[in-house]
């Protein structure tokens, strides 16, 4: 069939490619990014190979390198600061869709929006002067308490793990709270409707109707925020201690992937260390890239109506 | 139903809207202490000796953040001289043309690169710029905020170039202005809110960014000169004095915390009251 | 389809045009002439391709992405289909259904922004341009003391006369209207067809309506659609005492009761 009107204008097709030009801007970067990091990296590639991932040695000096600790402290911290933000976030994000009256609601959401904005390096601060002190304070109960239980042995530092949760967990709650009240409100005011009708309280209709309709996107949000927590950096390493060693006790220091690049490529000698800190970047980035894509998914087949499955 | 159940449901509710409130109270309550804290110990030291002069030599006291200021205002400029009308240009064939294939790759790299620790970004720029130039640089600074600025700015502003009705484009179509005017001089200008706010939210995002930085602006102690050297930002500075042992430098680095906070947050309010009133 | 003999001049003719979204025609073998300094009124039930038919025209058909078009529209002549488009619609203005002033621009801005985003600058001339439009679409007298102001604030009749103004700055030779009165009010209507009455001294005209009264009273020819053909073309009086056509018959004797 003739489609004579999609011959562009010469100038028009002159601005198409312009733009065009822009937007790929990030697709070059993301290739750009990924390809950098794997050829920066490739002299720790050669000399370690995929041992990398699981050696715990980190000695500069000897020129030893493996990832391992930095991975755990990463995956340790980050989960911890889910297991604490998950909950609140959650029922914060359900009393502000479902319970408060719209206006304060509205004002709240404002106010946890705001909390988002505050740069990393500020909790950071927030975290060494009035976070540490308050966990250095409490460590002493836990361990008399708890001490039993190897996650709560060893010594009240105040720095460590524990301290790092805390803080991510206070960077992931707005993320979580604010996707997951948009996501519960876009649950179908008739399904909710119809629960309510039948006599139910708002619990129930909460229960039965929209936790499980957003559940996927609630998940996703879950990730998102768990995305952005892998890769924190500042506030992470004013808290974390720097210490690459595995440890069971959350009191210990510990050390996380983007600590260890913040704290030593500036000042990375050799090659194999500067390779070696940028092997740490292209895993971080594999790492964020598996656990947003996976969150995207989540999050995007909500919005896009396709209701729970 | 008996009365009784009636009754347990009803508490169970009621527990419920206990907990729920009692979770974003905690929520907002972090935020407010963390505000608080800030602008109870920042503002003992602000001052505006602080804010024009050169900080002292380690271990004198006193001094102030000038070229912290200066510095963090040059290469967040930079930044979005080259971050904003990228952005704001890939929105438009995101807008515009971006039913495609291509749209939807240039869409899923954008959403990567802003989930993309800004660390990560930081170590790119290191290696593409800072070990080839053989020095750390506001220029390189500069780089990494517009990289971490471009993707936000694209996806932002990509939204508000789709809420001008195809109606205007169509009336301007229709009086012999070809699609390419169409879009800068009609489509641009009645989105221009949008993209301002999405623009200015773009910047107070990067306006704090310190992970990238540490290896690229680097800081410096003294007036920069030019972009080809290193220089002092306000969030570096932050860190710096904060992960110091020194008391004068602590109470410095709330001042100056108290500085960055008040700037980021005042771009971000007056962007989102700005996007709340259409 | 038999057109008939007329001395009028033929600015525009439509031959056995096709055009539709997707693989499916939505109008079909088309044949329509516009004459020159008369109202062609084109008419139908909802769905019968009028709204594509006058998108053709001027080629705003093919803004929409799956658009297909086949046959001829020639121009003095000329098939537009082998114009450049934008050329094109500099001298077949286009007014749409609902009115679409451009947000961001004042009054003023509106009527001005034809010739200013073709190249022509600010000043006396352009002002004076502005002045007649807004003359020719009886708008000056309502708002020559607010050009500067934002065309947010005018009524919707006030919006779609801005609208015409706005297509007559470019000074076309054709003017289409895709059902222009359809947003509006009964006496904004009734403005915007005296409006057309005086109009067509200087232009030629084709209104999309889907008011038979409306056709009737402004209109010297009649085209009825039906289901993507062109059932009838005539003189309007003709057309609507006394169609040729049985469908004809039909639509305008149900519309009337």
């Amino acid at each position: 069939m003739a489609k004579p009107g999609l011959r562009e204008r010469a100038d028009d097709k002159t601005f198409r490619l312009f733009v065009l030009g822009f937007g790929l801007v990030a697709v070059a970067l993301c290739a750009a990014l990924a390809a950098e990091l794997a050829w920066g990296s490739k002299l720790a590639w050669a000399k370690f190979g995929p041992a990398f991932f699981w050696s715990s040695r980190w000695n500069p000096v000897e020129e030893q390198f493996g990832a391992l600790p930095f991975i755990y402290g990463t995956l340790v911290s980050s989960l911890l600061a889910l297991l604490l933000s998950a909950p609140l976030g959650l029922g914060a994000a359900v009393f502000l869709a479902e319970i408060a009256p719209k206006r304060l609601a509205a004002a709240l959401c404002f106010l946890i929006e705001i909390l988002a904005a505050i740069p990393s390096v500020i909790i950071g601060m927030m975290g060494i002067f009035v976070l540490v002190p308050a966990v250095r304070w409490f460590e002493p109960f836990l361990i008399k308490y708890f001490g039993f239980l190897p996650l709560f042995a060893g010594t009240p530092y105040g720095v460590g793990m524990l301290s790092a949760g805390l803080i991510l967990s206070v960077m992931m709650l707005p993320y979580i709270t604010s996707i997951s009240r948009e996501l519960l409100l876009a649950v179908p005011q008739q399904m909710k409707e119809g629960m309510l009708a039948l006599g139910s309280t708002r619990w129930e209709m909460l229960r039965k109707v929209s936790l499980p309709y957003a559940r996927s996107g609630i998940i996703g949000a879950v990730f998102l925020a768990l995305g952005r927590a892998l890769g924190e950096t500042m506030a992470v390493t004013m808290v974390i201690g720097n210490t690459p060693k595995i440890s069971a006790s959350l009191l210990d220091p510990a050390y996380t992937m983007s600590a260890v690049i913040a704290n030593e490529l500036a000042e990375a000698t050799s090659d194999i260390y500067v390779h070696s800190l940028i092997a740490i970047a292209l895993a971080l980035f594999l790492i964020t890239l598996v656990v947003n894509a996976g969150a995207r998914l989540m999050v995007y087949r909500l919005s896009d109506g396709g209701g729970p499955q | 139903m008996s009365a009784d159940n009636f009754h347990r449901r009803k508490r169970l509710n009621n527990a419920v809207t206990l907990i729920t409130g009692a979770c974003a109270a905690v929520c907002v309550a972090v935020l407010l202490g963390i505000l608080g804290y800030i602008a109870y110990k920042g503002i003992a030291s602000v001052n505006w000796q602080f804010m024009t002069k050169l900080p002292r030599p380690v271990g004198q006291t006193g001094g102030g953040i000038a070229n912290a200021i200066i510095g963090s205002l040059k290469i967040v400029g930079l930044a979005s001289l080259v971050g904003v009308p990228a952005g704001v240009l890939g929105a438009v064939y995101l807008s515009e043309y971006g039913t495609k294939k291509t749209a939807f790759w240039i869409r899923y790299c954008a959403d990567i690169l802003n989930g993309m620790p800004s660390i990560v970004i930081g170590v790119f720029v290191y290696t593409v710029m800072v070990l080839p130039m053989k020095r750390f640089s506001a220029l390189s600074g500069s780089a990494a905020l517009a990289i971490i600025m471009i993707p936000v700015v694209l996806r932002n502003c990509e939204e508000f170039i789709k809420l001008v009705p195809v109606s205007v484009r169509e009336a301007a179509l229709a009086l012999g202005v070809p699609r390419w005017k169409v879009v800068l001089r009609v489509v641009l200008p009645a989105a221009s809110r949008g993209i301002l706010t999405g623009s200015v939210l773009a910047l107070s995002r990067i306006a704090g960014e310190t992970a990238p930085l540490l290896f690229t602006a680097f800081g410096n102690r003294f007036w920069d000169n030019g972009f080809l050297h290193p220089i002092a930002t306000l969030p570096l500075m932050i860190y710096t004095y904060a992960v110091s042992p020194y008391e004068d430098w602590h109470n410095q680095a709330w001042a100056a915390a108290l500085i960055l906070l008040a700037i980021v947050l005042a771009a971000n309010v007056t962007a989102r009251l700005a996007l709340r009133k259409t | 389809m038999e057109i008939m003999d007329t001395p009028e001049e033929t600015v525009i003719e439509i031959r056995g045009l096709c055009a539709g979204y997707g693989c499916g025609d939505s109008i079909r073998n088309v044949h329509i002439p516009l004459r020159k300094n008369r109202i062609t009124a084109i008419i139908g039930p909802s769905g019968c391709g009028k709204s594509t038919l006058i998108r053709c025209v001027n080629r705003m058909h093919e803004e929409c992405k799956s658009a297909t078009v086949r046959g001829e529209v020639l121009l003095a002549g000329r098939n537009i289909l082998d114009m450049d488009p934008v050329l094109l619609r500099r001298r077949v203005g286009m007014v749409f259904q609902r009115p679409n002033p451009f947000p961001s621009m004042s009054i003023h801005g509106n009527v001005a922004a034809g010739p200013v985003l073709n190249g022509m600058k600010k000043g006396a001339a352009l002002d004076e341009i502005v002045e007649t439009s807004l003359r020719q679409a009886a708008l000056w007298d309502e708002v020559k003391d607010k050009l500067r102001q934002s065309a947010a604030n005018l009524s919707g009749g006030q919006q779609q006369r801005l609208c015409i103004a706005r297509a007559l700055a470019v000074d076309p030779q054709v003017l289409l209207l895709d059902e222009p009165c359809s947003a509006l009010d009964p006496i904004a209507t009734a403005r915007i067809e005296e409006l057309l009455l005086e109009l067509k001294n200087r232009l030629t005209i084709a209104i999309v309506t889907h008011n038979m009264q409306q056709a009737a009273r402004v209109s010297d020819y009649t085209a009825f659609m039906l289901l993507g053909d062109l059932v009838e073309f005539g003189p309007t009086d003709m057309i609507f005492t006394n169609p040729s056509d049985s469908r004809t018959q039909d639509y305008i004797t149900g519309r009337f009761g």
